[in-house]
């Protein structure tokens, strides 16, 4: 297996005028192909500092993530757009663009000054619709299909933009039960038929632990990356919430209310 | 695929109308002059009265171009605010780069008593005008470059133009207060916009300097149909943000500054145009909407100046008094019937 993103000591945080805050230290990550991974933690724990830090948005306090073995901050804009794409949790701003015109937006890092899709970049983008079965909907405008909908076509950009790492910010907020699950399997059915990477953030850990092949868990004390059911027998997710009423049962695989 | 097909008759039918609309708004006017006697004179030829000719080439033709001029430049710039600021109510006005310009005329012509009597001659003078005006522009511009360079929000920026608007309008305010019946006259006039007072060497000088802002703006297709996913996206896409915002900023001040310099400030083209070419065309793809816009702002200040001449008739209306007749019902209704799809 190849390593996509690996950290060395990684310590991530703020720096303002007067002191650092450091969020989490010695992090030592890795993230390999055909993989899908689950980053879990509470609000507030430092899980979007740490996809800011190893998506180069932010820099680390010490030192570094690496893609592709080559280190985050030294990636050209450009360069890093054709190693790494996101999927972001804020909502698009109002425009008339289509699905395929959204997705299509995916291949800019590929395209020439002003834009031009070839035939090369055309397939690209009808094989990403294929492969998240939403060509059907190419030819909807982006705010006339369904929230469940709208994040699969926001998956279909990033798999235009053809990184082998992809990136998703709680993609599974504002979605019921059934899309969600539906998401998930379309997320392990990627890594697995396309040998990217995919790392995503959620607070649904229980279909987490049941559908990524790796989990990373924050919490205040530590971070841990490991497979769900060795974290499992670990122990790993009884020191996620602090709360004597949350408890986590090993035997089912999910949390419990005392 | 089938709306290709579409774009391209509508681009052809856009074209023979702004040849048409060309041609039309140069044969009204308060003379009537005869079609064939038109195409004579415009072709190099001699019309038959030589009033007629030089009424055709320095005064009708001039305007005209002017207006194709004024119709482009604020269109485009009034889309580029719009995808870069994200709003849909954006415009060069809204920038305050207007209200910076009509500032630097409101200084010139309204303190000019204050000054020595040569200093007021030479301020006074069309010229001093220009000056005053593309000074006014430019200082906002540094102004809001620098308050960009600061504050990564896009609509922080909004702000400050909106909050220059009003401070300039106070101060103008305060200005009018101390001057004469006449300098408050002539600053009105400005203020009302005038397609007609330009010799051919300002419409040069204007020329070059919307051309630099169309030809940028070009340049700037890509990123800002990456801005239509936000700005975090379009980072994600490579694009290097800080530099297309300064292009953008810098195309619409040269576009808004030179044009508010010759012709006054003008209301509504810049934000009603790109969204009739949104509607029409009903698409977000710069590609397309640039040059849409493009077309259709010049047709659209070519009618409104031929309105404003109100053919057969011996008065003229202020040109900015009739894009704001025209222009807000506009974007009232387009508010009211497309709120999704405007941005």
């Amino acid at each position: 297996m190849n390593n996509i993103l690996t950290t060395s000591n990684l310590s991530i945080g703020y720096k303002t005028k007067k002191s650092t805050v450091t969020i989490a230290e010695n992090l030592n990550l890795n993230l390999q192909e055909g993989k899908l991974i689950a980053l879990i933690g509470a609000n507030g724990i430092g899980k979007s500092t740490l996809l800011r830090t190893i998506t180069g948005i932010q820099k680390p306090l010490h030192g570094d993530a690496f893609l592709n073995g080559k280190k985050i901050s030294s990636y050209e804009p450009l360069e890093l757009a054709q190693n790494l794409s996101i999927v972001l949790t804020e909502k698009l701003p109002p425009s008339n663009l289509t699905v395929f015109e959204l997705v299509a937006l995916g291949r800019q890092p590929y395209t020439n000054w002003i834009g031009t899709l070839s035939a090369d970049d055309i397939e690209k983008v009808n094989i990403a619709l294929e492969l998240t079965q939403i060509s059907h909907l190419a030819t909807k405008k982006h705010y006339e299909i369904s929230d469940g909908q709208l994040q699969k076509v926001l998956i279909a950009r990033a798999l235009a933009q053809d990184t082998p790492l992809i990136i998703l910010d709680e993609p599974t907020t504002h979605l019921d039960l059934l899309h969600k699950v539906a998401l998930f399997k379309l997320l392990k059915k990627l890594t697995h038929e396309t040998g990217k990477c995919i790392l995503f953030s959620t607070h649904d850990i229980d279909m987490a632990i049941q559908l990524s092949d790796e989990m990373i868990i924050m919490t205040p004390e530590t971070v841990v990356q490991d497979e769900p059911c060795n974290l499992i027998s670990k122990g790993s997710f009884n020191t996620l919430f602090k709360d004597e009423h949350i408890v986590f049962d090993s035997e089912k695989g999910k949390f419990l209310i005392r | 695929m089938p709306h290709q097909k579409r774009n391209t008759i509508l681009f052809l039918l856009l074209t023979l109308g702004l040849i048409f609309l060309f041609f039309v708004n140069i044969s009204l006017g308060s003379i009537t002059i005869p079609f064939k006697e038109i195409y004579t004179s415009l072709t190099g030829g001699q019309a038959s009265k030589s009033t007629w000719e030089y009424i055709i080439i320095n005064y009708r033709l001039p305007k005209a171009i002017t207006a194709v001029l004024v119709g482009m430049g604020l269109s485009i710039s009034g889309l580029l605010m719009q995808t870069l600021f994200r709003n849909p109510l954006a415009g060069p006005d809204v920038l305050g780069l207007s209200s910076g310009a009509s500032l630097g005329v409101a200084f010139v012509i309204l303190s000019a008593s204050l000054l020595p009597s040569f200093l007021s001659t030479i301020l006074l003078s069309s010229y001093g005008i220009v000056l005053a005006s593309t000074l006014g522009s430019t200082a906002v511009l540094l102004l809001v470059l620098l308050v960009s360079q600061r504050l990564r929000d896009t609509m922080a920026i909004l702000i400050v133009g909106l909050m220059f608007g009003s401070f300039t309008s106070a101060i103008v305010g305060v200005l009018t207060y101390f001057s004469s019946a006449e300098q408050l006259q002539k600053f009105t006039f400005w203020s009302l916009g005038n397609l007609g007072n330009l010799s051919w060497t300002s419409i040069l000088i204007l020329s070059v300097c919307v051309g630099i802002g169309l030809f940028l703006s070009i340049f700037s297709i890509k990123s800002l149909n990456a801005l239509l996913l936000g700005e975090n996206y379009a980072r994600s896409l490579g694009l290097n943000f800080k530099k297309a915002r300064l292009i953008i900023i810098f195309a619409t001040s040269i576009l808004a500054g030179s044009i508010t310099a010759y012709v006054g400030p003008i209301a509504f083209v810049g934000l009603a145009v790109p969204h009739i070419a949104k509607l029409i065309f009903k698409t977000s793809d710069h590609s397309v909407l640039y040059w849409s816009t493009l077309l259709l702002g010049a047709a659209i200040m070519l009618i409104c100046d031929a309105i404003s001449q109100m053919p057969g008739m011996e008065i003229t209306l202020p040109i900015n008094a009739v894009t704001s007749i025209f222009g807000a019902p506009i974007v009232v209704w387009l508010l009211v019937r497309k709120r999704k799809m405007m941005g």
